[in-house]
């Protein structure tokens, strides 16, 4: 079978133009497979660059050497409408920042991955509305921006986003962090949900019973933490 | 897929001076393309150039297989009345100052063939209030509007034919910022509903994240970096991209 996501040799470092051209290497000969309907957590210290991985993943940072496939497709050296088509039919993403126009309302913030595929917009307002039903977010909000939302209100948001499209594979970034017990049971629900149905899972997760109540096993991603900041 | 418009080589001086050098850039239908970048960066005199208001000294401008630039100059005008929009900063020139709402978005209509008056004025309603302009208004002049009103107006004017590519420059500069998020949300829409390819010319970080597919940074007349636009906010490659990104005061 195909992996979901296979990342090989990858190096990301930084040069700070404008910091005296600074070199800021943070992953070094990194590699990381992950088959359908497997979770996988990135583990290891701050600063060990799991978020860097995720976002290498997600096609917001560039690769400075290796390779990322997500479902067969290279994401190193892609033209970007490469990736935003990736985006729209196979990667979703929970990010810990909600960033939105804001003065679009939840329910349509939550419904816009859905619309970008093709859905018609009845159909992709009323799957929004189950899910941010299913989150708990109160009803009164669906008609409000998030912008004003307190964090565990504008993570749910963020999460509902993310789950809307049965996406084959799933970014997630703290998925439940600023959230209440009976919030993070969604979630963690929905996560396995995601698993059923073949997706593919990379996620950071500082809560270790979330993590270890829905993650196969955790790549520390210490072991790629380049020589020169050992 | 086959670009809508594919500009490559474009280069316009001013005297010794240049304006913009060897800009190349394509679109395909429904794409948004950002174009960033200081004041004198070379931004609106490309934009300008793609949109015939300036003649390029070099380069080639292909629109749907046509070359606009070797067209002759009826032909094109007939071409880009049709299939075109552009969206001016100050919407007064965009808009004629001293003909009612409903005249200047009906204007444009009567240019490209409608005749019957009845229809005109129904479209050119419908179309203030797809831009949140009250109907009612449609016999009042721009002048008596508010900026965020004039903008939203100028938009109606320059969709209602409905073009297949639309150029924007800085479409929400000079704006209150609780204006600007309106008119952003509704731009979104509208070039999401109608499927437009779009070219939008800021310098505002958050209008090109919240709008733009990819994004070309320009510094000096030429392009220094482009790619995905949260990429190229987020992991920018070129020194001027970095410093350009890092400058955004928090708020």
């Amino acid at each position: 079978m195909t992996p979901a996501v296979e990342v090989s040799a990858v190096a990301k470092g930084f040069t700070l133009h404008n910091q005296s051209g600074v070199q800021v290497n943070v992953l070094d000969d990194a590699k990381l497979t992950v088959a359908p309907g497997e979770c996988v957590a990135l583990g290891g210290a701050s600063g060990s660059g799991k978020s860097t991985l995720l976002r290498l993943l997600a096609g917001n940072y560039l690769a400075t050497e290796g390779s990322v496939r997500i479902a067969g497709t290279e994401l190193v050296g892609a033209h970007p409408r490469t990736i935003t088509a990736l985006r729209r039919d196979t990667v979703g993403y929970v990010s810990q920042f909600l960033r939105v126009v804001p003065r679009v309302p939840a329910r349509e913030v939550v419904a816009e991955p859905l619309l970008a595929a093709g859905t018609a917009r009845d159909d992709a307002e009323a799957a929004a509305e189950t899910l941010l039903a299913r989150l708990n977010l109160p009803r009164p909000l669906w008609d409000l921006s998030p912008t004003t939302f307190s964090g565990g209100e504008q993570q749910r948001v963020n999460v509902a986003r993310g789950f809307i499209n049965a996406y084959p594979v799933l970014l997630l970034d703290e998925p439940t962090a600023s959230l209440d017990a009976a919030n993070r049971a969604v979630v963690l629900s929905m996560i396995e949900e995601a698993k059923a149905r073949g997706a593919a899972i990379v996620g950071i997760f500082h809560d270790a019973d979330a993590r270890s109540s829905v993650c196969d096993r955790v790549v520390d991603v210490s072991a790629f933490t380049p020589a020169d900041r050992r | 897929m086959t670009p809508l418009l594919d500009v490559s080589g474009l280069t316009k001086r001013y005297g010794s001076r240049i304006g913009c050098r060897d800009v190349s850039l394509d679109l395909i239908p429904g794409e948004v393309l950002g174009i960033v970048g200081e004041s004198g960066s070379g931004k609106t005199t490309g934009l300008n150039c793609i949109a015939s208001h300036l003649s390029p000294d070099a380069g080639r401008i292909t629109y749907r297989g046509h070359d606009l630039i070797a067209m002759p100059e009826p032909e094109r005008r007939r071409l880009m009345r049709a299939e075109w929009a552009f969206v001016h900063q100050n919407p007064a020139d965009g808009l004629r100052m001293n003909v009612t709402a409903g005249g200047n978005v009906g204007e444009r209509l009567m240019e490209s063939g409608a005749r019957h008056y009845g229809n005109i004025r129904g479209a050119a309603s419908a179309w203030l209030e797809r831009v949140e302009i009250d109907p009612a208004r449609i016999d009042d002049r721009p002048t008596t509007f508010s900026g965020g009103m004039r903008q939203r107006l100028q938009i109606a004017r320059a969709l209602v034919t409905n073009p297949r590519i639309v150029l924007m420059d800085e479409p929400t500069g000079g704006l209150d910022v609780s204006v600007q998020a309106r008119l952003l949300d509704l731009l979104k829409k509208l070039v999401h509903d109608m499927g437009l390819a779009a070219i939008v010319v800021t310098h505002d970080m958050g209008v090109v994240r919240l709008m733009a597919d990819r994004l070309i940074v320009m510094k000096d007349g030429q392009v220094v970096e482009q790619g995905l636009t949260d990429q190229v906010l987020d992991d920018p490659q070129d020194a001027y991209s970095q410093l350009l990104v890092s400058s955004v005061l928090p708020v």
